[in-house]
């Protein structure tokens, strides 16, 4: 246990590490940059940018600067917005945290949900039509980018049905569309995961001997196969996190959803860039902390992972 | 054949001098392999061969290329060449007369012949209609596609040129190089290669240059991490002891005896890569960090396309199955050539 210990110390080292180094890139490609934060204002007299950069710290060295913006981040001061003149960058993507998290957990529950329910179903049924149907639903899903998908969504069920609203973020029935269109993914992520997990734990000894027990096909299905999978399902879910952040830009955008991702397009679009270094940042930062929550969970639910990843520190 | 037909009673009649033993080789018969011999990669192929998918959607990838290329020379209409006269004009091909496809579209309720209208010349034929400039949507999505596909290719060159390059190093020299390579991996690792890719896009103005080099950046650390990983499971191995005995250098062990050896997982790994590069090209455009105009590409096409998409959807829907049907066929190639190449791991 104290070697485990040990190994999650190390963790957190590397990844106050990865942060620290992301921070540090963020920083110095922005200083390649052209453009001062107000040279899109009215023409400023010498005296007055000299009076502005001295307010804002602009005046000091590079490496000075480098040291207060290391330091604001850890305050979570971001700066001031370029594009929303006055307004910290803080305040901006506090209040798109909400919806973004929102249609991420949505979209993993129900991706992964159906996702195993599909790998399970073709795993039981390996090599019938059953299965082929299943791989194929899981192809299309990882080879249809999710933005195609997304408008194909909104194109036949706002569109053409009209049962389903186009876009905004109001109701819960306003997240289906985004929720479906993210989900797709980790949906076909999780289908091929769990069948060529659950095809492995068919074959096992254990499962030999729970059919001579007398169990039923879909018993074993439930109480052996589907447990065994599981566990290293969670591995999957730090990719997914990644996935789902890079779909979020996109669908966000397209359903109109005001989220962090929507935000960071339009930044990019109007080179804002505090806010994309702040997006930046933010990204990496949940990210870095889902993979660590994950691995921790995983050495939690299957303690074999614990010991030999410990015995290895 | 007639001989077949003898009954018993016929055959006892032939003299024994007819009959001639065959040789005793008993011992050499049963060393006999009765097919070909193989090599690995013979043998491979013959494996995806039996994959249909793999089959299919090979040869489908293979006319895509090809049809990609040869329109460099032969394309329908200049793909940069605007028209303010032909704007949003709907498909239209020779031979054919179904609406939608005849030149005609619903303006206000109406079915209105927009060539017509627009005073093309009965001869001109845009098969696929023109984009918002007057721009022809075919050679526009042959030049996407061409465009794409270079990015892809040379993305995925790049990854592997590092990659293999940091893996086998890594792998080959173990020990303290090992530990602090593979220390600058977990950190980097840990970097989320969008954010990467767009802050380099940011910063470094969208091109193709910058396209391939944000991707390459990003993109050659799980080629890297198999490398070793293959690297270190045969580099024990008794061939690479004989090398080393004979006084190999290491640099050649590594190119000759260990790389040969783990090309099958690079080009698995690469064909994975090329659909993940097309992808990302495809979204960075979305976003609004793609290519310059007038240069086309499947994802410049699809965001144009979504511009209009309210209005004209099959401006946006035809990019957007070329790029689906690109990215479907090397995924399930990937998978063929995997399952080719390692039978093991196909349950």
């Amino acid at each position: 246990m104290n070697s485990y210990i040990k190994y999650l110390l190390k963790r957190v080292f590397y990844m106050l590490i990865t942060l620290w180094l992301i921070a540090t890139i963020t920083f110095f490609l922005m200083q390649f940059l052209p453009g001062t934060p107000y040279s899109n204002a009215e023409k400023l007299s010498p005296e007055q940018i000299a009076l502005l950069n001295k307010q804002l710290g602009l005046d000091q060295p590079v490496i000075v600067q480098y040291g207060q913006y290391l330091l604001n981040l850890l305050k979570g001061d971001f700066g001031i917005s370029f594009q929303f003149k006055n307004q910290a960058v803080s305040n901006l993507l506090g209040g798109r945290i909400g919806p973004s998290m929102q249609l991420g957990i949505q979209a993993i529950i129900f991706g992964t949900f159906f996702g195993t329910i599909l790998g399970m179903i073709s795993a039981m049924k390996q090599n019938t039509w059953v299965d082929t149907t299943a791989t194929l639903i899981a192809i299309l899903g990882r080879s249809i980018p999710n933005f195609v998908f997304a408008v194909l969504l909104q194109y036949i069920f706002a569109i053409k049905l009209q049962i389903l609203p186009i876009a905004k973020w109001d109701s819960f029935i306003y997240t289906i569309l985004p929720t479906i269109a993210l989900a797709m993914s980790p949906l076909a992520d999780s289908a091929r995961f769990i069948r060529t997990e659950m095809v492995e734990v068919l074959h096992s000894d254990y499962v030999e001997l729970a059919r001579a027990k007398g169990l039923s096909r879909w018993e074993i299905a439930f109480r052996h196969g589907l447990r065994n999978s599981l566990i290293p399902l969670l591995t999957l879910l730090g990719p997914l996190a990644v996935g789902l952040m890079t779909g979020s830009l996109v669908v966000e955008n397209i359903f109109a959803i005001p989220g962090i991702g929507e935000q960071f397009v339009k930044s990019i679009m109007t080179n804002d860039y505090p806010t994309i270094m702040a997006v930046t940042i933010l990204y990496s930062a949940m990210l870095i902390f889902v993979i660590f929550i994950v691995d921790i969970l995983y050495g939690i639910v299957d303690p074999r992972i614990r010991v030999s990843e410990g015995s290895r520190g | 054949m007639e001989n077949v037909k003898k009954t018993q009673a016929e055959i006892n009649q032939i003299p024994a001098s007819q009959f001639e033993p065959l040789e005793k080789n008993t011992a050499i018969e049963r060393e006999v392999i009765s097919a070909p011999s193989l090599s690995f990669l013979q043998d491979s192929w013959r494996r995806l061969k039996k994959n249909k998918a793999a089959v299919f959607s090979s040869s489908l990838l293979l006319i895509v290329i090809i049809i990609s290329i040869v329109t460099i020379f032969f394309s329908p209409h200049d793909p940069t060449a605007q028209n303010v006269n032909y704007i949003n004009l709907p498909p239209k091909i020779p031979g054919i007369d179904i609406n939608g496809f005849n030149g005609t579209a619903m303006v206000g309720g109406q079915l209105v012949d927009k060539y017509a209208a627009a005073n093309v010349p009965d001869d001109v034929y845009f098969f696929l209609g023109t984009d918002g400039l007057g721009r022809d949507l075919l050679s526009r999505l042959f030049m996407g596609t061409r465009i794409s596909l270079l990015i892809a290719f040379i993305a995925a060159m790049l990854d592997i040129v590092f990659g293999v390059t940091y893996g086998l190093v890594s792998g080959l020299l173990g020990g303290r190089v090992d530990n602090v390579m593979q220390r600058i991996l977990e950190v980097l690792s840990g970097i989320p290669n969008l954010v990467v890719m767009i802050l380099m896009l940011v910063v470094f103005k969208p091109g193709i240059f910058s396209i391939v080099a944000a991707m390459a950046i990003t993109n050659w650390i799980p080629m890297a991490r198999i490398v070793r990983a293959q690297t270190m499971k045969l580099k024990d191995q008794e061939f690479v002891l004989a090398a080393t005995t004979l006084g190999e250098k290491r640099s050649k062990i590594a190119f000759k005896h260990i790389l040969p050896n783990i090309s099958s997982v690079i080009i698995v790994q690469m064909m994975f890569s090329i659909p993940s590069a097309i992808f990302f090209e495809a979204f960075l455009s979305f976003i609004g960090l793609g290519l310059k105009p007038p240069t086309a590409s499947l994802g410049m096409l699809l965001s144009d396309g979504y511009k209009t998409f309210r209005f004209l959807p099959y401006q946006m829907w035809i990019p957007a199955v070329v790029l689906s049907v690109i990215m479907i066929g090397f995924n399930l190639l990937a998978d063929g050539l995997r399952d080719a190449f390692d039978p093991k791991m196909k349950e």
